[in-house]
């Protein structure tokens, strides 16, 4: 009891580190469910829209990634960025940007997945008529991810979600510097393991606030949009 | 703007079409030229849908050949359809209508007055700002047809487009039709309805098992049709 109100005590306190922590943790999450969406729902169209040799095998693929270990995308992103890796002249190892583009690649299938299912639906509903209007192959995909667009800000979610509450990919990848990349979930599993759970603790609730304000926030939102648009 | 390019005369030459094992269509050939309204009635199944289909090339034939003013390229230019139950655009009334002109190619400074006009033309100038969804049958049925008359086409393939309105929307629905018609765009249409044949008929393809077993003059159709299964159809029998 007294931990958790110590936990308060540190929001109440509007404690500087602790603001830091959550300023970081959600401009991180929210880059990478931006850049995932922007390449993730076209890759989803895409996929729904073509046919082509190894398609089925794609859409199993990208389907299975959905379930990608955090800690696996933060190990392959490692690999990618650390001092001899392909990609390792960049310096960005153990900053802000190798954690964005962990969580991007963490996040991409969660959003063209659904994507892929959606729009796939989508086009059998709308195939005749766009084809009556003589839509080509570009304008297909862009009125079918427009009207889409509140079925597909469920996958969104679930990319923000899932990039929120993941602790292994910006650990690996950020190095859990404090002051620079440390992260809320990367605090809260630090802290655990120290045994000062009032911190842990307190991060653990603003977490689960913020994932619940930016999900009423999203449903809010759409359901005025729905109701102006019909 | 797009090239003036016709797509009539529409020849449908020895067609075929099949889906899996049934065959939809068998040997059809038929010439659709300028001129009065074309209805094309048949019990359920007789292939009516699939000739529209054909005609608007969204499919192509499993034999035989299709062309438009004498191309064969299937992409639409002067023609258009309307679906028994058109899919609306989740956006407005007149941005149905805007998508269907950008579509055409109309340029983007002359696509909103052109749209109200569309609007006006169907009677949905007052609901122009609502989504699209939430209009009744008949009027989304009247907003498909203002999106098709965008086009500008000289033909316009309907697929029973009153099939499941009531008899107010059918009639407003019938009048836009035969304005239509009136402004020389060439109407070809399946119905279920011999009263809506009676309306709005020049002349009538009458169709049966994926064939076309007569066809003729609206009136002469109506009043001597030639065949048995014709005449069984028309007296309300159950043709199969």
């Amino acid at each position: 009891m007294s931990d958790q109100l110590n936990a308060w005590q540190l929001i109440l306190d509007g404690d500087p580190t602790l603001f830091a922590i959550v300023r970081l943790s959600l401009a991180v999450s929210l880059v990478a469910v931006a850049l995932a969406a922007l390449i993730g729902m076209p890759l989803g169209a895409m996929l729904a829209l073509t046919r082509f040799h190894g398609r089925s095998v794609l859409i199993v693929l990208l389907n299975a990634l959905m379930g990608l270990p955090p800690v696996v995308a933060g190990l392959a992103v490692y690999l990618l960025l650390s001092r001899s890796g392909p990609l390792g002249a960049l310096g960005i190892l153990f900053t802000p940007a190798a954690m964005v583009v962990a969580q991007t690649i963490l996040i991409i299938p969660i959003v063209a997945a659904p994507t892929r299912q959606t729009i796939e639906d989508l086009w059998s509903e709308y195939r005749d008529e766009l084809s009556a209007m003589g839509v080509g192959p570009g304008g297909r995909m862009m009125t079918l991810l427009w009207d889409a667009r509140f079925s597909l800000l469920t996958a969104v979610l679930a990319g923000f979600g899932r990039a929120a509450a993941e602790v292994g990919a910006v650990m690996i990848v950020g190095g859990n510097i404090a002051g620079f990349t440390r992260t809320m979930t990367t605090t809260i599993a630090l802290e655990t393991s120290k045994g000062d759970l009032p911190l842990a603790l307190g991060l653990g609730l603003i977490l689960v606030a913020i994932v619940i304000a930016i999900n009423a926030a999203v449903w809010g939102t759409r359901i005025w949009a729905e109701r102006q648009v019909g | 703007m797009r090239a003036p390019l016709s797509d009539l005369p529409l020849v449908i030459d020895q067609v075929s079409l099949e889906a899996g094992a049934a065959r939809l269509l068998d040997r059809v050939s038929l010439t659709i030229a300028p001129g009065p309204p074309t209805l094309i009635i048949g019990p359920n199944g007789a292939g009516k849908t699939s000739l529209l289909r054909l005609g608007m090339g969204l499919v192509s034939p499993s034999a035989g050949r299709v062309t438009w003013g004498g191309r064969t390229e299937r992409a639409p230019e002067r023609r258009a359809m309307v679906f028994q139950r058109p899919v609306m655009l989740r956006r407005s009334a007149a941005a149905n209508v805007g998508y269907a002109l950008a579509q055409a190619g109309v340029p983007r400074s002359s696509r909103a007055a052109r749209g109200a006009e569309l609007l006006e033309r169907v009677g949905l100038a007052d609901l122009a700002g609502r989504p699209a969804r939430r209009l009744s049958g008949g009027e989304q049925q009247r907003l498909a047809l203002a999106r098709a008359l965008a086009r500008k086409p000289e033909i316009l393939l309907l697929d029973e487009p009153t099939a499941s309105l009531d008899p107010a929307a059918s009639r407003s629905v019938e009048e836009i039709i035969l304005m239509a018609a009136q402004s020389g765009i060439k109407i070809v249409m399946a119905s279920h309805d011999l009263g809506q044949v009676r309306r709005l008929a020049g002349d009538v393809i009458f169709m049966l098992r994926g064939t076309v077993h007569e066809r003729g003059t609206a009136s002469d159709f109506l009043e001597t049709p030639v065949t048995p299964e014709a005449a069984a159809f028309l007296r309300g029998d159950l043709v199969i």
